[in-house]
Protein backbone atom coordinates (compact mmCIF):
# COMPACT_ATOMS: atom_id res chain seq x y z
CA UNK A 1 0.00 0.00 0.00
CA UNK A 2 1.28 3.40 -0.72
CA UNK A 3 0.24 6.97 -0.30
CA UNK A 4 2.33 8.89 -1.83
CA UNK A 5 0.19 12.03 -1.85
CA UNK A 6 0.31 14.07 0.83
CA UNK A 7 -3.39 14.78 1.98
CA UNK A 8 -4.47 18.23 4.13
CA UNK A 9 -8.12 19.34 4.36
CA UNK A 10 -10.12 17.36 1.53
CA UNK A 11 -11.19 19.72 -1.15
CA UNK A 12 -14.90 19.89 -1.69
CA UNK A 13 -16.06 17.68 -4.22
CA UNK A 14 -18.84 20.11 -5.38
CA UNK A 15 -17.61 23.72 -6.64
CA UNK A 16 -18.88 26.20 -3.94
CA UNK A 17 -18.62 28.98 -6.06
CA UNK A 18 -16.09 29.64 -8.98
CA UNK A 19 -13.61 32.45 -7.01
CA UNK A 20 -13.62 29.99 -4.21
CA UNK A 21 -12.60 27.43 -6.04
CA UNK A 22 -10.38 28.43 -8.58
CA UNK A 23 -8.32 29.64 -5.40
CA UNK A 24 -7.58 26.00 -4.31
CA UNK A 25 -7.47 24.01 -7.42
CA UNK A 26 -4.13 23.28 -9.53
CA UNK A 27 -3.18 24.64 -12.51
CA UNK A 28 -3.62 23.36 -16.01
CA UNK A 29 -0.59 23.06 -18.28
CA UNK A 30 -0.52 23.93 -21.68
CA UNK A 31 -0.73 19.56 -22.46
CA UNK A 32 -3.61 19.43 -19.93
CA UNK A 33 -5.51 22.51 -21.99
CA UNK A 34 -5.07 20.51 -25.19
CA UNK A 35 -5.95 16.66 -23.49
CA UNK A 36 -8.85 18.07 -21.95
CA UNK A 37 -10.25 20.98 -24.43
CA UNK A 38 -13.42 18.79 -25.53
CA UNK A 39 -14.43 19.32 -21.20
CA UNK A 40 -13.04 22.48 -21.89
CA UNK A 41 -15.44 24.16 -24.27
CA UNK A 42 -18.48 22.95 -22.31
CA UNK A 43 -20.10 25.87 -19.95
CA UNK A 44 -20.90 23.17 -17.56
CA UNK A 45 -17.14 21.89 -16.96
CA UNK A 46 -14.85 24.97 -18.27
CA UNK A 47 -11.67 25.31 -16.84
CA UNK A 48 -13.02 25.72 -13.37
CA UNK A 49 -14.56 22.14 -13.63
CA UNK A 50 -11.39 20.77 -14.97
CA UNK A 51 -9.94 21.90 -12.36
CA UNK A 52 -12.47 20.64 -9.85
CA UNK A 53 -11.38 17.06 -11.44
CA UNK A 54 -7.57 17.52 -11.59
CA UNK A 55 -8.49 18.70 -7.79
CA UNK A 56 -10.31 15.64 -6.66
CA UNK A 57 -9.88 12.05 -5.19
CA UNK A 58 -12.05 9.04 -6.05
CA UNK A 59 -11.07 5.55 -4.97
CA UNK A 60 -13.04 2.34 -6.81
CA UNK A 61 -13.43 -0.50 -4.68
CA UNK A 62 -13.05 -3.50 -7.22
CA UNK A 63 -11.30 -3.32 -10.59
CA UNK A 64 -13.36 -6.06 -12.18
CA UNK A 65 -16.42 -5.04 -14.46
CA UNK A 66 -17.55 -2.16 -13.03
CA UNK A 67 -14.35 -0.70 -12.39
CA UNK A 68 -12.46 -1.27 -15.63
CA UNK A 69 -14.79 1.11 -17.79
CA UNK A 70 -15.05 3.49 -14.22
CA UNK A 71 -11.03 3.25 -14.02
CA UNK A 72 -10.54 4.18 -17.64
CA UNK A 73 -13.07 7.49 -17.85
CA UNK A 74 -12.41 8.35 -14.65
CA UNK A 75 -8.66 9.00 -15.86
CA UNK A 76 -9.33 9.91 -19.16
CA UNK A 77 -11.72 12.42 -17.62
CA UNK A 78 -8.55 13.88 -15.69
CA UNK A 79 -9.80 13.02 -12.29
CA UNK A 80 -6.33 13.69 -10.19
CA UNK A 81 -6.01 11.31 -8.32
CA UNK A 82 -7.57 7.51 -8.09
CA UNK A 83 -7.08 4.68 -6.23
CA UNK A 84 -7.96 1.22 -6.77
CA UNK A 85 -8.59 -1.55 -4.09
CA UNK A 86 -8.50 -4.85 -5.68
CA UNK A 87 -6.91 -8.47 -4.86
CA UNK A 88 -7.15 -10.71 -7.80
CA UNK A 89 -4.86 -11.07 -10.45
CA UNK A 90 -6.38 -11.17 -14.32
CA UNK A 91 -8.17 -14.65 -15.57
CA UNK A 92 -8.93 -15.61 -18.97
CA UNK A 93 -12.61 -15.47 -18.11
CA UNK A 94 -12.28 -11.50 -16.93
CA UNK A 95 -11.40 -10.25 -20.33
CA UNK A 96 -15.38 -10.77 -21.66
CA UNK A 97 -16.06 -7.67 -19.69
CA UNK A 98 -13.19 -6.48 -18.08
CA UNK A 99 -12.13 -4.24 -21.04
CA UNK A 100 -9.18 -2.65 -18.90
CA UNK A 101 -7.23 -6.04 -19.43
CA UNK A 102 -5.62 -7.36 -22.62
CA UNK A 103 -4.83 -10.98 -23.53
CA UNK A 104 -1.52 -10.39 -22.41
CA UNK A 105 -2.00 -9.06 -18.38
CA UNK A 106 -3.95 -12.66 -17.88
CA UNK A 107 -2.21 -13.79 -14.71
CA UNK A 108 -0.79 -10.37 -13.81
CA UNK A 109 -2.46 -8.61 -11.00
CA UNK A 110 -4.53 -6.41 -11.98
CA UNK A 111 -3.56 -3.49 -10.09
CA UNK A 112 -0.03 -3.97 -12.31
CA UNK A 113 -1.74 -4.07 -15.23
CA UNK A 114 -4.28 -0.74 -14.53
CA UNK A 115 -1.88 0.98 -13.10
CA UNK A 116 0.04 -0.01 -16.77
CA UNK A 117 -2.87 1.07 -18.60
CA UNK A 118 -3.87 3.84 -16.73
CA UNK A 119 -0.72 5.32 -16.73
CA UNK A 120 -0.42 5.13 -20.79
CA UNK A 121 -4.30 6.74 -20.87
CA UNK A 122 -3.65 9.48 -18.71
CA UNK A 123 -0.38 10.45 -16.95
CA UNK A 124 -1.59 13.47 -14.93
CA UNK A 125 -3.10 11.26 -12.72
CA UNK A 126 -1.93 10.05 -9.47
CA UNK A 127 -2.85 6.22 -9.21
CA UNK A 128 -2.91 4.79 -5.93
CA UNK A 129 -2.90 0.91 -5.71
CA UNK A 130 -4.22 -1.03 -2.33
CA UNK A 131 -3.81 -4.87 -3.24
CA UNK A 132 -5.91 -6.21 -0.62
CA UNK A 133 -8.92 -7.16 0.67
CA UNK A 134 -11.20 -4.54 2.07
CA UNK A 135 -12.36 -5.39 5.49
CA UNK A 136 -13.55 -3.93 8.61
CA UNK A 137 -9.49 -3.18 9.63
CA UNK A 138 -8.63 -1.24 6.91
CA UNK A 139 -11.55 0.21 5.01
CA UNK A 140 -11.71 3.34 7.10
CA UNK A 141 -8.34 4.04 6.58
CA UNK A 142 -8.09 3.56 2.94
CA UNK A 143 -11.54 5.62 2.52
CA UNK A 144 -11.12 8.50 4.40
CA UNK A 145 -8.08 9.69 2.00
CA UNK A 146 -10.86 10.07 -0.96
CA UNK A 147 -13.43 12.84 -1.56
CA UNK A 148 -15.74 10.24 -3.43
CA UNK A 149 -16.15 6.17 -2.96
CA UNK A 150 -17.65 3.76 -6.30
CA UNK A 151 -18.65 0.50 -5.17
CA UNK A 152 -17.82 -1.97 -7.80
CA UNK A 153 -17.53 -4.86 -5.62
CA UNK A 154 -18.82 -8.19 -6.81
CA UNK A 155 -20.32 -9.76 -3.23
CA UNK A 156 -22.64 -8.42 -0.90
CA UNK A 157 -20.57 -8.06 2.60
CA UNK A 158 -18.16 -5.90 0.78
CA UNK A 159 -20.86 -3.81 -0.32
CA UNK A 160 -22.19 -3.35 3.61
CA UNK A 161 -18.97 -2.51 4.24
CA UNK A 162 -18.04 -0.30 1.88
CA UNK A 163 -21.80 1.58 3.05
CA UNK A 164 -20.88 1.48 6.54
CA UNK A 165 -17.50 3.11 5.82
CA UNK A 166 -19.23 6.05 3.58
CA UNK A 167 -21.63 6.93 6.16
CA UNK A 168 -19.62 6.93 8.85
CA UNK A 169 -16.76 9.09 6.85
CA UNK A 170 -19.51 11.23 5.67
CA UNK A 171 -18.01 10.36 2.10
CA UNK A 172 -20.28 9.96 -1.03
CA UNK A 173 -20.66 6.18 -2.46
CA UNK A 174 -21.82 6.03 -6.11
CA UNK A 175 -23.27 2.26 -5.99
CA UNK A 176 -23.58 0.20 -8.96
CA UNK A 177 -24.17 -3.35 -9.34
CA UNK A 178 -24.92 -5.67 -11.97
CA UNK A 179 -26.65 -9.40 -12.71
CA UNK A 180 -26.55 -11.21 -15.73
CA UNK A 181 -28.70 -8.54 -18.24
CA UNK A 182 -29.97 -5.95 -15.41
CA UNK A 183 -28.59 -3.48 -13.23
CA UNK A 184 -29.13 -0.63 -10.46
CA UNK A 185 -27.05 2.44 -9.98
CA UNK A 186 -27.49 4.90 -7.44
CA UNK A 187 -25.88 7.55 -4.88
CA UNK A 188 -25.82 6.44 -1.34
CA UNK A 189 -24.08 7.90 1.71
CA UNK A 190 -24.74 11.99 1.14
CA UNK A 191 -25.06 14.14 3.67
CA UNK A 192 -29.10 14.10 3.12
CA UNK A 193 -29.44 11.17 1.00
CA UNK A 194 -30.31 6.93 1.97
CA UNK A 195 -27.73 4.45 1.78
CA UNK A 196 -27.42 1.28 0.78
CA UNK A 197 -28.97 -0.25 3.43
CA UNK A 198 -32.34 2.31 3.15
CA UNK A 199 -32.59 0.51 -0.14
CA UNK A 200 -31.69 -3.77 1.61
CA UNK A 201 -32.10 -3.49 4.99
CA UNK A 202 -30.65 -6.50 5.48
CA UNK A 203 -28.68 -9.24 2.31
CA UNK A 204 -30.07 -12.17 1.19
CA UNK A 205 -29.05 -15.42 2.57
CA UNK A 206 -26.44 -16.72 0.97
CA UNK A 207 -26.59 -19.06 -1.87
CA UNK A 208 -29.83 -17.35 -2.65
CA UNK A 209 -28.66 -15.01 -5.48
CA UNK A 210 -26.14 -16.55 -7.70
CA UNK A 211 -22.78 -14.62 -8.16
CA UNK A 212 -21.78 -13.55 -11.76
CA UNK A 213 -19.23 -16.51 -11.94
CA UNK A 214 -22.43 -18.82 -11.72
CA UNK A 215 -24.82 -17.27 -13.07
CA UNK A 216 -23.56 -15.40 -15.83
CA UNK A 217 -23.61 -11.41 -16.99
CA UNK A 218 -23.60 -9.78 -20.29
CA UNK A 219 -19.96 -8.78 -21.33
CA UNK A 220 -21.08 -5.35 -22.27
CA UNK A 221 -23.71 -4.54 -18.92
CA UNK A 222 -20.25 -3.60 -16.46
CA UNK A 223 -19.66 -1.34 -19.01
CA UNK A 224 -23.01 0.38 -18.69
CA UNK A 225 -23.38 0.48 -15.49
CA UNK A 226 -20.22 1.66 -14.68
CA UNK A 227 -20.12 4.31 -17.22
CA UNK A 228 -23.37 5.45 -15.30
CA UNK A 229 -21.32 5.12 -12.38
CA UNK A 230 -18.75 6.95 -13.49
CA UNK A 231 -21.23 9.91 -15.09
CA UNK A 232 -22.13 10.43 -11.66
CA UNK A 233 -19.03 10.88 -10.02
CA UNK A 234 -18.15 13.21 -12.77
CA UNK A 235 -21.18 15.41 -11.87
CA UNK A 236 -21.05 15.31 -8.09
CA UNK A 237 -17.42 16.64 -8.63
CA UNK A 238 -18.36 19.24 -11.04
CA UNK A 239 -21.29 19.77 -8.44
CA UNK A 240 -23.64 19.64 -12.29
CA UNK A 241 -26.79 18.44 -13.18
CA UNK A 242 -29.10 16.37 -11.19
CA UNK A 243 -27.64 13.67 -9.12
CA UNK A 244 -29.09 9.92 -8.39
CA UNK A 245 -29.08 10.80 -4.71
CA UNK A 246 -32.63 9.69 -3.49
CA UNK A 247 -33.28 7.74 -6.85
CA UNK A 248 -32.39 4.40 -7.76
CA UNK A 249 -31.83 3.51 -11.47
CA UNK A 250 -32.91 0.44 -12.90
CA UNK A 251 -31.25 -0.65 -15.73
CA UNK A 252 -33.09 -3.41 -17.97
CA UNK A 253 -30.56 -4.45 -21.07
CA UNK A 254 -32.56 -7.15 -22.62
CA UNK A 255 -35.93 -4.47 -22.93
CA UNK A 256 -33.42 -1.71 -22.83
CA UNK A 257 -35.70 0.04 -20.73
CA UNK A 258 -34.14 2.36 -17.55
CA UNK A 259 -36.52 2.99 -15.03
CA UNK A 260 -35.73 5.69 -11.51
CA UNK A 261 -37.47 4.80 -8.41
CA UNK A 262 -37.54 7.40 -5.86
CA UNK A 263 -35.38 6.30 -2.82
CA UNK A 264 -35.83 8.16 0.68
CA UNK A 265 -33.59 7.70 3.57
CA UNK A 266 -35.11 5.21 6.13
CA UNK A 267 -35.47 7.06 9.68
CA UNK A 268 -35.13 3.38 11.14
CA UNK A 269 -31.97 2.85 9.27
CA UNK A 270 -29.08 1.81 11.52
CA UNK A 271 -26.33 3.52 9.40
CA UNK A 272 -28.14 6.90 8.27
CA UNK A 273 -30.96 7.11 10.08
CA UNK A 274 -30.63 6.02 13.51
CA UNK A 275 -26.90 6.20 13.63
CA UNK A 276 -26.75 3.23 15.79
CA UNK A 277 -23.96 2.13 14.15
CA UNK A 278 -20.98 3.95 15.29
CA UNK A 279 -18.66 1.08 13.87
CA UNK A 280 -17.95 -1.53 11.37
CA UNK A 281 -19.03 -4.82 12.15
CA UNK A 282 -17.96 -8.39 11.09
CA UNK A 283 -19.67 -8.01 7.51
CA UNK A 284 -19.44 -11.76 6.54
CA UNK A 285 -21.36 -12.87 9.81
CA UNK A 286 -23.88 -9.87 8.89
CA UNK A 287 -24.37 -11.78 5.51
CA UNK A 288 -24.75 -14.89 7.23
CA UNK A 289 -21.48 -16.56 5.50
CA UNK A 290 -20.08 -19.64 7.75
CA UNK A 291 -16.25 -18.84 8.11
CA UNK A 292 -13.42 -21.37 6.79
CA UNK A 293 -13.62 -23.68 10.06
CA UNK A 294 -17.26 -24.07 9.75
CA UNK A 295 -17.80 -24.25 5.76
CA UNK A 296 -17.80 -27.88 4.65
CA UNK A 297 -18.49 -29.57 8.04
CA UNK A 298 -21.85 -29.85 7.35
CA UNK A 299 -21.90 -31.63 4.05
CA UNK A 300 -19.42 -34.60 3.20
CA UNK A 301 -16.77 -33.45 0.06
CA UNK A 302 -15.01 -35.58 -1.80
CA UNK A 303 -11.38 -34.12 -3.93
CA UNK A 304 -11.25 -34.49 -7.67
CA UNK A 305 -8.31 -36.91 -7.36
CA UNK A 306 -9.87 -38.78 -4.96
CA UNK A 307 -13.00 -39.25 -6.93
CA UNK A 308 -10.75 -40.26 -9.81
CA UNK A 309 -9.03 -42.57 -8.44
CA UNK A 310 -12.59 -44.42 -7.55
CA UNK A 311 -13.07 -44.08 -10.81
CA UNK A 312 -11.40 -47.47 -11.61
CA UNK A 313 -12.62 -49.52 -9.08
CA UNK A 314 -15.71 -51.56 -8.66
CA UNK A 315 -17.32 -50.05 -5.67
CA UNK A 316 -20.51 -47.88 -7.75
CA UNK A 317 -21.39 -44.56 -7.48
CA UNK A 318 -23.85 -42.14 -8.77
CA UNK A 319 -22.45 -39.37 -10.49
CA UNK A 320 -24.92 -36.40 -10.56
CA UNK A 321 -24.77 -33.17 -12.23
CA UNK A 322 -26.78 -30.20 -10.90
CA UNK A 323 -25.91 -27.65 -13.07
CA UNK A 324 -27.70 -25.78 -15.50
CA UNK A 325 -28.36 -27.91 -18.84
CA UNK A 326 -26.68 -24.74 -20.93
CA UNK A 327 -23.90 -25.53 -18.15
CA UNK A 328 -23.38 -29.23 -19.45
CA UNK A 329 -23.67 -28.26 -23.08
CA UNK A 330 -20.60 -26.63 -22.31
CA UNK A 331 -18.74 -29.62 -20.67
CA UNK A 332 -19.26 -32.82 -18.20
CA UNK A 333 -18.13 -35.68 -16.10
CA UNK A 334 -18.00 -39.06 -17.94
CA UNK A 335 -21.24 -41.30 -16.74
CA UNK A 336 -22.83 -38.25 -15.20
CA UNK A 337 -26.49 -37.57 -15.10
CA UNK A 338 -27.71 -34.23 -15.20
CA UNK A 339 -30.28 -33.09 -12.50
CA UNK A 340 -30.28 -29.54 -12.43
CA UNK A 341 -30.12 -27.99 -8.80
CA UNK A 342 -33.48 -26.37 -8.85
CA UNK A 343 -35.46 -29.53 -10.09
CA UNK A 344 -33.66 -32.08 -7.19
CA UNK A 345 -36.79 -31.70 -4.43
CA UNK A 346 -39.48 -32.99 -7.27
CA UNK A 347 -36.70 -35.81 -8.49
CA UNK A 348 -35.75 -37.26 -5.51
CA UNK A 349 -36.65 -40.50 -6.86
CA UNK A 350 -34.04 -40.51 -9.32
CA UNK A 351 -31.24 -40.72 -6.80
CA UNK A 352 -30.22 -43.93 -5.64
CA UNK A 353 -30.70 -44.86 -1.97
CA UNK A 354 -28.45 -48.66 -2.28
CA UNK A 355 -25.46 -46.64 -3.51
CA UNK A 356 -23.06 -43.45 -2.48
CA UNK A 357 -24.62 -39.93 -4.98
CA UNK A 358 -21.48 -37.85 -5.45
CA UNK A 359 -22.61 -34.63 -6.74
CA UNK A 360 -20.82 -31.98 -9.25
CA UNK A 361 -21.14 -28.26 -10.37
CA UNK A 362 -19.12 -25.54 -11.39
CA UNK A 363 -17.42 -24.96 -8.12
CA UNK A 364 -19.04 -26.76 -5.70
CA UNK A 365 -21.39 -24.76 -3.96
CA UNK A 366 -24.77 -25.86 -5.77
CA UNK A 367 -23.63 -29.44 -5.66
CA UNK A 368 -22.99 -28.65 -1.53
CA UNK A 369 -26.41 -27.64 -1.17
CA UNK A 370 -27.90 -30.48 -3.04
CA UNK A 371 -26.21 -32.78 -0.75
CA UNK A 372 -27.57 -31.01 2.14
CA UNK A 373 -31.14 -31.19 0.45
CA UNK A 374 -30.32 -34.79 0.08
CA UNK A 375 -29.11 -35.36 4.01
CA UNK A 376 -32.23 -33.74 4.99
CA UNK A 377 -34.62 -36.13 2.63
CA UNK A 378 -32.86 -38.56 4.13
CA UNK A 379 -30.10 -39.88 1.69
CA UNK A 380 -27.49 -41.46 3.44
CA UNK A 381 -24.57 -42.11 1.92
CA UNK A 382 -23.82 -38.32 -0.29
CA UNK A 383 -20.93 -36.25 -1.11
CA UNK A 384 -20.00 -33.25 -3.15
CA UNK A 385 -16.98 -32.62 -5.93
CA UNK A 386 -14.80 -30.14 -3.99
CA UNK A 387 -14.17 -27.35 -6.13
CA UNK A 388 -16.67 -28.60 -9.27
CA UNK A 389 -15.59 -29.84 -12.85
CA UNK A 390 -13.56 -26.70 -12.65
CA UNK A 391 -10.75 -28.34 -9.80
CA UNK A 392 -11.21 -31.70 -11.75
CA UNK A 393 -10.24 -29.79 -14.83
CA UNK A 394 -7.05 -28.09 -12.55
CA UNK A 395 -6.10 -31.48 -10.75
CA UNK A 396 -7.49 -34.36 -12.90
CA UNK A 397 -8.26 -33.45 -16.45
CA UNK A 398 -7.36 -30.21 -18.62
CA UNK A 399 -9.02 -32.14 -21.70
CA UNK A 400 -12.28 -30.44 -19.95
CA UNK A 401 -12.76 -27.21 -20.59
CA UNK A 402 -13.04 -24.70 -17.38
CA UNK A 403 -15.42 -21.79 -17.98
CA UNK B 1 -58.81 -3.47 -8.79
CA UNK B 2 -56.08 -4.48 -10.94
CA UNK B 3 -52.79 -3.23 -10.86
CA UNK B 4 -49.18 -4.18 -13.03
CA UNK B 5 -46.30 -6.19 -11.23
CA UNK B 6 -42.97 -5.58 -13.18
CA UNK B 7 -40.51 -8.40 -12.54
CA UNK B 8 -36.83 -8.41 -13.17
CA UNK B 9 -36.18 -11.51 -15.41
CA UNK B 10 -34.53 -13.23 -12.82
CA UNK B 11 -37.59 -13.63 -10.73
CA UNK B 12 -39.43 -13.56 -14.43
CA UNK B 13 -38.20 -16.70 -15.45
CA UNK B 14 -40.12 -18.16 -12.09
CA UNK B 15 -43.62 -16.95 -13.53
CA UNK B 16 -43.32 -18.32 -17.07
CA UNK B 17 -41.05 -15.57 -18.34
CA UNK B 18 -43.28 -12.84 -18.21
CA UNK B 19 -41.84 -9.80 -16.96
CA UNK B 20 -45.01 -7.58 -16.68
CA UNK B 21 -48.10 -9.64 -14.81
CA UNK B 22 -51.77 -7.61 -14.24
CA UNK B 23 -52.93 -9.44 -10.80
CA UNK B 24 -56.15 -8.35 -8.81
CA UNK B 25 -55.92 -6.99 -4.47
CA UNK B 26 -56.93 -4.02 -2.55
CA UNK B 27 -53.13 -3.96 -1.04
CA UNK B 28 -49.67 -4.67 -1.95
CA UNK B 29 -49.64 -7.51 0.10
CA UNK B 30 -52.87 -9.03 -1.61
CA UNK B 31 -51.85 -8.92 -5.31
CA UNK B 32 -48.62 -10.43 -3.72
CA UNK B 33 -50.40 -13.35 -2.28
CA UNK B 34 -52.26 -13.90 -5.96
CA UNK B 35 -49.48 -14.52 -7.75
CA UNK B 36 -47.62 -16.70 -5.14
CA UNK B 37 -50.52 -19.01 -5.67
CA UNK B 38 -50.45 -18.60 -8.88
CA UNK B 39 -46.74 -18.88 -9.08
CA UNK B 40 -45.87 -21.70 -7.22
CA UNK B 41 -41.53 -21.14 -7.62
CA UNK B 42 -42.37 -17.44 -7.31
CA UNK B 43 -43.53 -17.26 -3.85
CA UNK B 44 -40.48 -18.02 -1.73
CA UNK B 45 -38.73 -15.39 -3.95
CA UNK B 46 -41.53 -12.77 -2.72
CA UNK B 47 -42.27 -13.06 0.83
CA UNK B 48 -41.26 -15.43 3.80
CA UNK B 49 -43.29 -18.44 4.61
CA UNK B 50 -45.22 -16.52 7.20
CA UNK B 51 -46.59 -14.23 4.41
CA UNK B 52 -43.75 -10.96 5.29
CA UNK B 53 -41.72 -9.34 3.20
CA UNK B 54 -38.03 -9.96 2.98
CA UNK B 55 -35.31 -6.87 3.74
CA UNK B 56 -33.49 -8.06 0.50
CA UNK B 57 -36.46 -7.57 -1.95
CA UNK B 58 -38.28 -4.16 -2.41
CA UNK B 59 -41.41 -3.36 -3.73
CA UNK B 60 -42.25 -0.15 -5.32
CA UNK B 61 -45.83 1.50 -5.48
CA UNK B 62 -45.65 3.62 -8.54
CA UNK B 63 -41.98 5.25 -7.02
CA UNK B 64 -41.78 4.65 -3.94
CA UNK B 65 -41.03 2.25 -1.22
CA UNK B 66 -44.41 0.04 0.51
CA UNK B 67 -42.19 -0.11 3.28
CA UNK B 68 -42.34 3.17 4.35
CA UNK B 69 -46.01 3.56 3.53
CA UNK B 70 -47.75 0.64 5.50
CA UNK B 71 -45.77 -2.26 3.54
CA UNK B 72 -47.89 -4.95 2.14
CA UNK B 73 -50.86 -3.25 3.77
CA UNK B 74 -50.03 -0.59 1.18
CA UNK B 75 -53.44 0.24 -0.79
CA UNK B 76 -53.25 0.15 -4.34
CA UNK B 77 -55.86 1.25 -6.88
CA UNK B 78 -56.62 0.54 -10.04
CA UNK B 79 -53.93 0.89 -12.75
CA UNK B 80 -50.81 1.25 -10.28
CA UNK B 81 -47.83 -0.17 -11.02
CA UNK B 82 -45.74 -2.28 -8.51
CA UNK B 83 -42.05 -3.06 -9.11
CA UNK B 84 -40.16 -5.43 -7.52
CA UNK B 85 -36.44 -4.94 -6.55
CA UNK B 86 -34.41 -7.75 -5.71
CA UNK B 87 -30.73 -7.03 -3.90
CA UNK B 88 -27.72 -8.58 -6.04
CA UNK B 89 -24.21 -8.25 -5.83
CA UNK B 90 -22.60 -8.49 -8.98
CA UNK B 91 -19.77 -6.41 -10.42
Amino acid sequence: MTATVPHGPRPAPCRDDASGAAGRHPALDNEEILRYSRHLILPEVGVEGQRALKAASVLLVGAGGLGSPLGLYLAAAGVGRIGLVDFDTVDLTNLQRQVLYGTRDVGRSKLASARDRLSDLNPHVALETYDTRLTSANALEILRDYDLVIDGTDNFPTRYLVNDACVLLGTPNVYGSIFRFEGQASVFATREGPCYRCLFREPPPPGLVPSCAEGGVLGVLPGLVGVIQATEAVKLILGAGESLIGRLLLIDALGMQFRTLRLRRDPACPACGTRELQELIDYEAFCGIPSAEQAGHDVPEISPVELASRLGRPDPFALIDVREPHEWEIARLPGARLIPLDTVGERLDEFPRDQEVVLYCKGGTRSARAARELLEAGFERVVSLAGGITRWSEDVDPSVPRY
Amino acid sequence: MSVTVHLPAVLAKLADGRRALDAPGATVGQVVAHLAALYPDLAPRLRDESGRPYEFVTFYLNDEDIRLDGGFDAPVSDGDEITIVPAIAGG
